[in-house]
């Protein structure tokens, strides 16, 4: 079951829950669910150009946001870069305002002054994403500060891609978090490539995690599409936050199924092969975490139950964006300051 | 009533802020130790090392952290002691300070302050010199002021602390040791307004920071022969209310923009074009505009002397566009390194 109540979708009634390990899969499974089925019809409807902003896709990766956001609580906040579609939907569960936004229509409540690139929903903690690739970290590490200084318990999380390493603001995001022991989760999401550059071509050194473990920063990795190991492991990550009074670095892997922008494979342009993909899509992770709710007595009925819940949760999702209206033109001036 | 400098206004604009406020802090390199020019002294002592603080030096990373704080319920003064070092950090005031409550629609919103130090010192050189106010300025979701009178300093730093959006206060060197009345109570003067600071019948000239001084000296030199320049200080540099340069465009006929910084596409350009657009049908003579020569600043005192704008250059202005002879200036004392201006205004 999701924590918190303040998601659209809960565990169906009908499902039968054995114990609270079977709760957290069902959990997560909602969440990885609920993020492939998303970008799985933005890749459908892509084509009828309704949807005009660049997707960077997040499949593949959704393990990463499930665990991580399960892991948070509903107060908690993350930032992300351009690609983060699976980690808002893990933290927000908010089909409705994912795809009016999509679709940039006044029901959105950034209006589609945001697109694909900036979704935002304080009030479920997803403070902002962006398009620049290093600079939401000192964003994050200054919110962490602000949350330290008001005594309110709130973990800060940050997602990047390992191009996001070479950046001089992630390191001097990492040195301010540890100097000031804040209360920061670092989420490298490694998927060995910035665009297309492999970290061949980018980094001096061999080992982020061994440089990052010179800094007062707890280090942490994992090589698993398995959220369940990935959601505990970011568990421990908050606890050793909130002990020892330092930020944690945890870098995950994880491979990129569709381009760096748009909702086509690039196998053809060469620079990485279709089998390696089939290897990493033998781990798929919603695959794995079904298989897995199957192995923990759910019957092929219940999963049904839960995907057909999030499948018309999507679909009312697009038809009300869809019939949406655009705001006036008179918005463009609207909120320049505040 | 009271008269304290420049530099006093902005220390007990931030200390009293800060009392009122426990939200308020202050960050920035040296910040704590330093005291960028005494505005900052005493601050950790009195408030602590939570709300006055120093930092690596990662100027876009600490704008970005103070931005950060802003969205999340703090209201951060970030301090940069050159204008140049500001421009390690323009990712993020470009990319994110300036459009994050836009591209949020509104969902969050940036009560960040930027204080940065411009201005002239001994021997600067290029890297310690630059204004660069039509920079910040160009950018939609910046604001950005320049007081010139300590009273302003005091009141543009309070509103720019109480506004709910980013505002970057640029304060010339030179003003920080001058006098002027300041009201003791805390208060606010607008982010928007341009202010008449000597009114006169002959010429406008609109001038920034710095160049409201030269300006002072030259209607003084001036109104010897009979000639009376009214200074609108334009203070609030964006969003850019032309009101009351309009206003007094409209009642001389004819306006000079002195600008704290190169000329092209600077502030002076966009003073020039309103009014050209606005006063068209009065304007007795073409909008002119003085600022730094156009090279990066060079070091040695008599190039230096050259590269910055000063009160003779508005003086010459004025005579060309009233077909006045030349005013012999040999008796004049003008301001320089050796002679700061300290007021009171």
């Amino acid at each position: 079951m999701l924590s918190g109540g303040y998601q659209k979708i809960t565990r169906p009634r009908k499902v039968k829950t054995l114990n609270t390990r079977n709760e957290l899969n069902i959990g997560l499974y909602q969440r990885l669910y609920l993020a492939r089925r998303c970008e799985e019809k933005i890749v459908a409807l892509y084509h009828e150009n309704d949807m005009r902003t660049p997707m960077h896709m997040s499949m593949g990766s959704e393990a990463i946001a499930a665990g991580v956001c399960h892991a948070l609580k509903e107060s908690d906040q993350i930032f992300g870069t351009y690609r983060s579609h699976a980690i808002y939907l893990a933290k927000t569960l908010d089909a409705d305002g994912f795809f009016a936004e999509m679709y940039g229509k006044d029901t959105s409540r950034i209006k589609g002054k945001g697109g694909s690139m900036h979704l935002c929903f304080p009030q479920r903690g997803f403070m902002g994403a962006s398009a620049v690739v290093g600079n939401p970290l000192p964003v994050a590490v200054g919110a962490a500060f602000a949350n330290k200084v008001q005594k309110n318990n709130k973990i800060v999380a940050v997602f990047f891609g390992d191009g996001t390493t070479d950046a001089g603001q992630f390191w001097e995001s990492v040195n301010v978090a540890s100097l000031m022991k804040l209360p920061v989760l670092f989420i490298c999401e490694d998927n060995e490539l910035a665009v297309h550059s492999p970290k061949s071509t980018r980094r001096g050194y061999q080992s982020i995690s061994n440089v990052i473990s010179q800094l007062n920063c707890h280090v942490l990795e994992e090589n698993t599409t398995d959220a369940e190991v990935i959601y505990n492991l970011v568990t421990k990550a908050i606890q050793s936050i909130r002990i020892a009074e330092k930020p944690c670095f945890i870098t995950l892997k994880y491979y990129r199924y569709l381009q760096h922008v748009g909702i086509k494979e690039d196998f053809q342009i060469g620079y990485r092969s279709r089998a390696e993909f089939e290897e990493w899509y033998k781990i798929d992770p919603i695959k794995v975490q079904r298989e897995k709710l199957h192995n923990l007595g759910l019957s092929e009925k219940d999963v049904a139950i839960i995907e057909k819940e999030i499948d018309t949760q999507i679909g009312r999702s697009i038809e009300k964006a869809k019939k949406a209206p655009f705001c006036g033109t008179d918005e463009l001036y609207k909120g320049v300051f505040a | 009533m009271r008269k304290i400098t420049f530099c006093d206004a902005i220390k007990e604009a931030i200390d009293q802020e800060m009392e009122r406020d426990e939200r308020v802090f202050v960050y920035g390199i040296g910040v704590p130790d330093q005291g960028i020019f005494g505005t900052t002294v005493g601050l950790q002592e009195k408030f602590g090392k939570d709300r006055c603080l120093d930092t690596p030096i990662a100027e876009n990373t600490m704008v970005g952290f103070g931005l950060g704080a802003a969205i999340n319920g703090l209201r951060p003064i970030h301090i940069h002691i050159r204008v140049d070092f500001l421009i390690l950090a323009m990712d993020q005031l470009v990319n994110m300070v300036s459009a994050y409550s836009y591209m949020t629609g509104g969902t969050l919103k940036v009560p960040l302050v930027i204080r940065v130090v411009i201005g002239r010192g001994w021997g600067q050189g290029c890297q310690h010199s630059k204004s660069l106010q039509s920079l910040f300025a160009h950018i939609p979701g910046l604001k950005v002021v320049m007081p010139t009178t300590p009273r302003d300093a005091k009141g543009l730093l309070i509103a720019a602390i109480r506004d709910n959006n980013p505002v970057i206060l640029i304060e010339h060197r030179w003003l920080y040791w001058q006098e002027g009345e300041v009201p003791q109570e805390s208060f606010t003067v607008p982010l928007d307004e341009a202010h008449v600071l000597r009114e006169g019948k002959d010429v406008t000239v609109v001038a920034t920071s710095w160049m409201n001084v030269e300006a002072l000296k030259a209607m003084e030199i001036l109104a010897r022969r009979g000639v009376n320049i009214e200074i609108v200080d334009a203070r609030a540099i964006a969003p850019l209310n032309d009101e009351a340069i309009i206003q007094s465009v409209k009642k001389t006929g004819r306006c000079i923009v002195a600008d704290n910084d190169w000329v092209h596409c600077g502030f002076s350009a966009e003073v020039a074009a309103r009014v050209s657009e606005k006063c068209f049908g009065q304007l007795k003579y073409p909008v002119m505009r003085i600022g730094f020569a156009h090279t990066p600043c060079p070091t040695v005192r008599h190039l230096e002397d050259e590269f910055y704008p000063n009160a003779i250059e508005i003086i010459r202005e004025v005579e060309k566009m009233l077909d006045l002879s030349p005013t012999d200036l040999s008796k004049e004392e003008f301001y320089s390194h050796n002679n700061h201006f300290k007021g009171p205004f």
